[in-house]
C-alpha cells in the first residue's frame, strides 16, 4: 500500500433522505432532505440550534440517524464511526479544530493512519506527501511546526490537509469562517475555489449571509430542524434567505440615530499589562470613548482585546498607565467600585465570567447589588425585592425562562445573554464594555443586542464594542479602533473603514496611509 | 579501594537495584496518564501482584510461575480500573484510591489465610554475566543484579520508542491531549486507554513482583508502604515522559539507600529523619519540577462524544 486511502473512490453524489435526529427533549433533525453533487458547493445555512451540524456529524459518522436513509454515489450506507464516512471520501473540518496541539502537523496528518513502515511510523514520508498536497491546493504549511504555534488560519489549513490526506472527495466545512480575518477567509474560498475545479466537492456551513452568496452553487436552510427550502445561489439574496433563516423580515442595518458626541466618559491611557502567562498583552494602549459614542475594537482573538476589557472593568491591574471613568482617576479602583460610579461590563466569556451558571435567574439579576437595599436589609436577603425585579427584568428584555427561579445553565445561549444584558444596563450605566456581545448568538438575539447598544448610546452612554465581527462593528460604531498584538494599530471614523482596510490593520499591516 | 569507596560503591548499587519496582510502576502510569487516565490505584496492584508472585512461587517453586501469576492479576485489576475509568467514567482519583484500599486489604487477608507467617523463597535469580559480572567496580554496580533489574530499565526506551515513533505513541498521546480530535479520525480512545491501563496494571504488578521475589525475596502486609504512590509522583516528577520517570526513579531510589546506609553505620542521624528524607525529597522536587512540566490535557477528564 503506497499512500493509504489512494483508493478512495471519488464522491460523485451524495444523498440524505428523510433524516430524523432526536436528543433528550428536541428534535435536532425532523425529516431533512439534502443532497450533494461533485464539484459543487453546497451551503448549509441556518440559526444556532437549527440543526445544521447534527446533520453534517451525521453524514460524518459521528451521530447515527433514528430515521433516515444516506446514499453516497447511489448506494444505501451506514456510519457506525467517522472512519466509515472517511472509507467513503467523506472529510469533516469541525467548528472547533479537532488538532492535537502538542503534536507536529505531519504527527496529526498521520494519526490513527497506518504506517507504511509497520511498526515505526513514516512521519518523513507523511511530510513530503502534505508538501506536495499543499502545493496541489494552495495550502502552504511547514509538516514539522508544532500545532500550537501556528495561527488560527494555518491551523484550518492543518484540518483542510488532514481531511484531503485521508483521500476525501466530499468535505465538509462547520462554520470555517467563524475565526478568520477577512484576507483569511479570502484565502479560504480560493481554495475551496480550487478544490471544487478539481472535482471535489463541498458542504459549507454557516450563518453569514454574505459568505454563503458568494461562494456556493445552492443554498440549503434549516430552522428549528426542519428544511426550509433548496435554492440555488445566484437565484435568491439576502433578505430572501434571513427570512428562510429566522422566519419573519429582518433588517440588517440597524437604525442609527444621529447623536452628538458628549465629554469623554471612558479614557485608557498608555495602558500596559499582562495575559495570564505573564507575555506582554499590552504594549500601551490609549483610547478614549465620549458619551453618545459607539467606539468598536475590532481584531483577531488574542490580541489584547480580552486584556483591555478586563482593565477597564478591574479585573486585571495594568502594569503601567491609568483608566479614567467619568473624568476620575480609577485604576487603583476595585472592580464593584468601577460598577458603582456607573460602568457596566458584559464579558467576552458570558457562561464564565458574565453569570454563575448554576444559579437561578433573581440571582444572577442581584450578583453586583445582592448586598444592598431593596434586596437586602440588615444582611438578609429579600426574596420579594428580588422577586418582584427579576420579573420586571424578564419582561424588559423579552427572557424566555420557565421563570426567575430556573438555573440560568437551562436557558440558550441568547437568553443568558439577554440576563447579563438586563443586570447590567438596568443599571443605567454612563460607560459600557461590551465583549463579543454577540459572539455564537442567532439572528434574532443579535439584533436585540444591537438594539440595545444603540438604545445606550442614544442615552448618552459611552460603549465601547469590542467585537471580532466586522460587519457588527461596522453596522454599529461611530469610531473604530483596530488593535494588534496588544496596540492600537489606527483609529479610523466609521464612514472611512471597509472591510479591507480593517483587515489589512488587523493583519498587523502598517498604518493605512492617508 | 578503601571503606568510603566501599561504601560508596554500596549506596550506588543498591540505588540502582531499589529503582526497579518505581520504573515498573512509573513507566507504566507513564503509559496510560499520556492517553488521558490518571490512575491511583497503582500501590494496590503493587500490592496484589507482590502476593499473587510470592505465593505461586512459595508454593510451586517456579518463579516464573510466579511472575506470570502477577501479570494476570494486575491485567485484572487493569481491566476494572478501565471499566470503572471508560465505560463507568468514573472520577478517576476517587476510584483509584478505592483500587488501593481493595488491594491492601485483599493482600492482608490473602495473606493471613494463605501463609500466615513471613516466609521467603530463593526468588528471581542474580545475573551472572561471564566477564561483566567479575569486572572491578562496574561488575558490583551494574552486573550483579537479579534479572529484573535489567527489565524494569530495558521498559524505559522501549516505552519512550512506543510513545515516540510508532502509529500507537501517536494515538496514546493524542487520547490523552484531545481526545475529540482522536475520535474524529476513527481512533477508538476506549481501545487505547483500556490498552494503556491494562498494561499499567500489568507493569505495576510486576514491579510489586519485583519487590517480593526480585529484591527482598519475602512477603508481608503492606510491603509497599507508599512506594506505588511515589511511582505516580515520580510521573509528574518525570514530565510524563519515560527518561524524565527513570530520572526521578534513581535520585529517589538512592537518596533511600543513602538513608539505609547512614541507619547500617549508625551514623549520628535520627532514624526518623533519615527515613524520611526521601519523602520530604519528593515534596521539594515536585514542587519545583512540576511548575514547569504540562500534563496531558485531558488526563484525568472521561471521554464522552459531546
Amino acid at each position: 500500500m503506497a499512500t493509504p486511502f489512494s483508493a478512495t473512490p471519488k464522491v460523485q453524489s451524495v444523498v440524505m433522505r428523510g433524516i430524523v435526529k432526536r436528543f433528550p427533549g428536541v428534535v435536532a433533525n425532523d425529516h431533512v432532505d439534502f443532497d450533494v453533487h461533485q464539484g459543487e458547493v453546497h451551503a448549509l445555512l441556518g440559526e444556532n440550534g437549527a440543526g445544521k451540524s447534527t446533520l453534517m456529524k451525521i453524514l460524518y459518522g459521528l451521530y447515527q440517524p433514528d430515521e433516515g436513509e444516506i446514499q453516497v454515489n447511489g448506494r444505501p450506507v451506514t456510519f457506525a464511526s467517522p472512519l466509515d464516512a472517511i472509507r467513503c471520501g467523506i472529510g469533516m473540518v469541525h467548528q472547533h479544530f479537532m488538532l492535537v496541539e502538542t503534536l507536529t502537523v505531519a504527527e496529526n496528518v498521520a494519526l490513527g493512519l497506518p504506517s507504511s513502515r509497520g511498526f515505526v511510523t513514516d512521519l518523513e514520508r507523511v511530510a513530503a506527501r502534505l508538501r506536495a498536497l499543499g502545493e496541489q491546493y494552495g495550502l502552504p504549511v511547514d509538516p514539522h511546526a508544532r500545532v500550537w504555534q501556528l495561527s488560527v488560519g494555518q491551523q484550518q489549513r492543518v484540518e483542510i490537509l488532514k481531511v484531503l490526506y485521508r483521500g476525501a472527495s466530499l468535505l465538509i466545512l462547520d462554520e470555517p469562517t467563524a475565526v478568520l480575518t477577512p484576507q483569511e477567509v479570502e484565502d479560504l474560498f480560493r481554495v475551496i475555489r480550487q478544490m471544487v475545479g478539481r472535482g471535489h466537492s463541498v458542504v459549507f456551513i454557516s450563518h453569514k449571509l454574505h459568505e454563503v452568496l458568494s461562494i456556493s452553487d445552492r443554498i440549503t436552510v434549516l430552522r428549528d430542524g426542519r428544511k426550509v427550502g433548496t435554492v440555488r445561489a445566484a437565484a435568491t439574496n439576502k433578505a430572501e434567505l434571513a427570512r428562510w433563516m429566522v422566519g419573519r423580515e429582518v433588517t440588517f442595518r440597524p437604525e442609527k440615530a444621529p447623536v452628538t458626541p458628549g465629554p469623554v466618559r471612558l479614557a485608557v491611557e498608555d495602558v500596559h499589562a499582562r495575559s495570564d502567562r505573564g507575555t506582554p498583552a499590552l504594549v500601551g494602549v490609549s483610547l478614549a470613548v465620549r458619551g453618545g459614542e459607539i467606539v468598536g475594537l475590532a481584531g483577531v482573538s488574542g490580541n489584547g482585546q480580552r486584556e483591555l476589557a478586563e482593565v477597564i472593568a478591574g479585573l486585571r491591574p495594568p502594569t503601567q498607565g491609568r483608566v479614567r471613568l467619568l473624568g476620575r482617576d480609577v485604576t487603583a479602583w476595585p472592580a464593584d467600585a468601577r460598577a458603582d460610579l456607573g460602568l457596566a461590563y458584559i464579558p467576552e466569556e458570558r457562561m464564565r465570567d458574565g453569570v454563575i451558571l448554576p444559579f437561578s435567574v433573581a440571582e444572577n439579576f442581584i450578583l453586583r447589588d445582592h448586598f444592598k437595599p431593596p434586596f437586602a436589609r440588615r444582611g438578609i436577603l429579600q426574596p420579594q425585592a428580588i422577586l418582584a425585579h427579576s420579573q420586571a427584568l424578564i419582561r424588559a428584555y423579552q427572557i424566555k425562562t420557565p421563570g426567575p427561579e430556573t438555573p440560568v445553565q437551562h436557558l440558550s445561549g441568547g437568553n443568558i445573554q439577554k440576563v447579563v444584558l438586563a443586570r447590567e444596563l438596568a443599571r443605567a450605566p454612563q460607560v459600557i464594555v461590551a465583549a463579543q456581545p454577540t459572539r455564537g448568538l442567532d439572528i434574532g438575539a443579535t439584533e436585540y443586542v444591537h438594539a440595545q447598544l444603540l438604545q445606550q448610546r442614544a442615552a448618552g452612554a459611552a460603549v465601547l464594542l469590542i467585537s471580532e465581527d466586522l460587519d457588527e462593528i461596522l453596522a454599529l460604531a461611530d469610531r473604530i479602533a483596530v488593535i494588534y498584538e496588544g496596540r492600537i494599530m489606527d483609529v479610523l471614523p466609521a464612514a472611512e473603514a471597509d472591510p479591507q482596510r480593517l483587515g489589512l490593520l488587523m493583519a498587523g499591516v502598517a498604518r493605512a496611509t492617508g | 579501594m578503601g571503606d568510603w569507596g566501599h561504601i560508596l560503591l554500596g549506596v550506588l548499587a543498591s540505588g540502582i537495584r531499589l529503582a526497579t519496582p518505581y520504573l515498573y510502576a512509573g513507566i507504566g502510569e507513564t503509559l496510560g496518564q499520556r492517553s488521558g487516565v490518571l490512575n491511583l490505584g497503582v500501590e494496590g496492584q503493587m500490592l496484589l501482584g507482590a502476593f499473587a508472585a510470592f505465593y505461586v512461587t512459595y508454593r510451586t517453586g517456579n518463579v516464573l510461575g510466579g511472575l506470570l501469576a502477577a501479570a494476570l492479576v494486575g491485567l485484572l485489576m487493569g481491566l476494572a480500573m478501565a471499566f470503572v475509568s471508560v465505560n463507568l467514567q468514573a472520577e478517576q482519583g476517587i476510584s483509584g484510591i478505592g483500587f488501593y484500599l481493595f488491594g491492601l486489604g485483599l493482600s492482608d487477608l490473602l495473606f493471613q489465610k494463605l501463609l500466615g507467617t513471613v516466609d521467603s523463597v530463593r526468588g528471581v535469580p542474580d545475573a551472572v554475566i561471564p566477564g561483566l559480572s567479575d569486572l572491578p567496580v562496574l561488575g558490583e554496580l551494574l552486573f550483579r543484579h537479579n534479572w529484573m533489574v535489567y527489565g524494569a530499565y530495558a521498559l524505559v526506551p522501549l516505552a519512550w520508542f512506543v510513545l515516540n515513533k510508532t502509529p500507537w505513541g501517536l494515538m496514546i498521546k493524542a487520547a490523552g491531549e484531545n481526545p475529540h480530535a482522536a475520535d474524529s479520525l476513527g481512533v477508538s480512545v476506549a481501545r487505547v486507554r483500556y490498552a494503556t491501563v491494562t498494561l499499567g496494571g500489568v507493569l505495576s504488578a510486576i514491579g510489586g513482583a519485583s519487590l517480593s521475589v526480585g529484591l527482598l525475596k519475602i512477603f508481608q502486609q503492606n510491603m509497599t508502604s507508599g512506594l506505588g504512590f511515589i511511582a505516580v509522583a515520580l510521573v509528574y516528577f518525570g514530565g510524563w515522559r519515560p527518561v524524565g520517570v527513570l530520572l526521578g526513579a534513581l535520585l529517589f531510589s538512592l537518596v533511600n539507600a543513602l538513608q539505609l546506609w547512614v541507619q547500617v553505620l549508625g551514623l549520628p542521624i535520627p532514624a526518623d529523619f533519615a527515613v524520611m528524607a526521601p519523602y520530604v525529597l519528593t515534596i521539594v522536587v515536585l514542587v519545583i519540577v512540576v511548575q514547569r512540566a504540562r500534563p496531558p490535557a485531558a488526563l484525568a477528564r472521561p471521554f464522552e462524544r459531546e
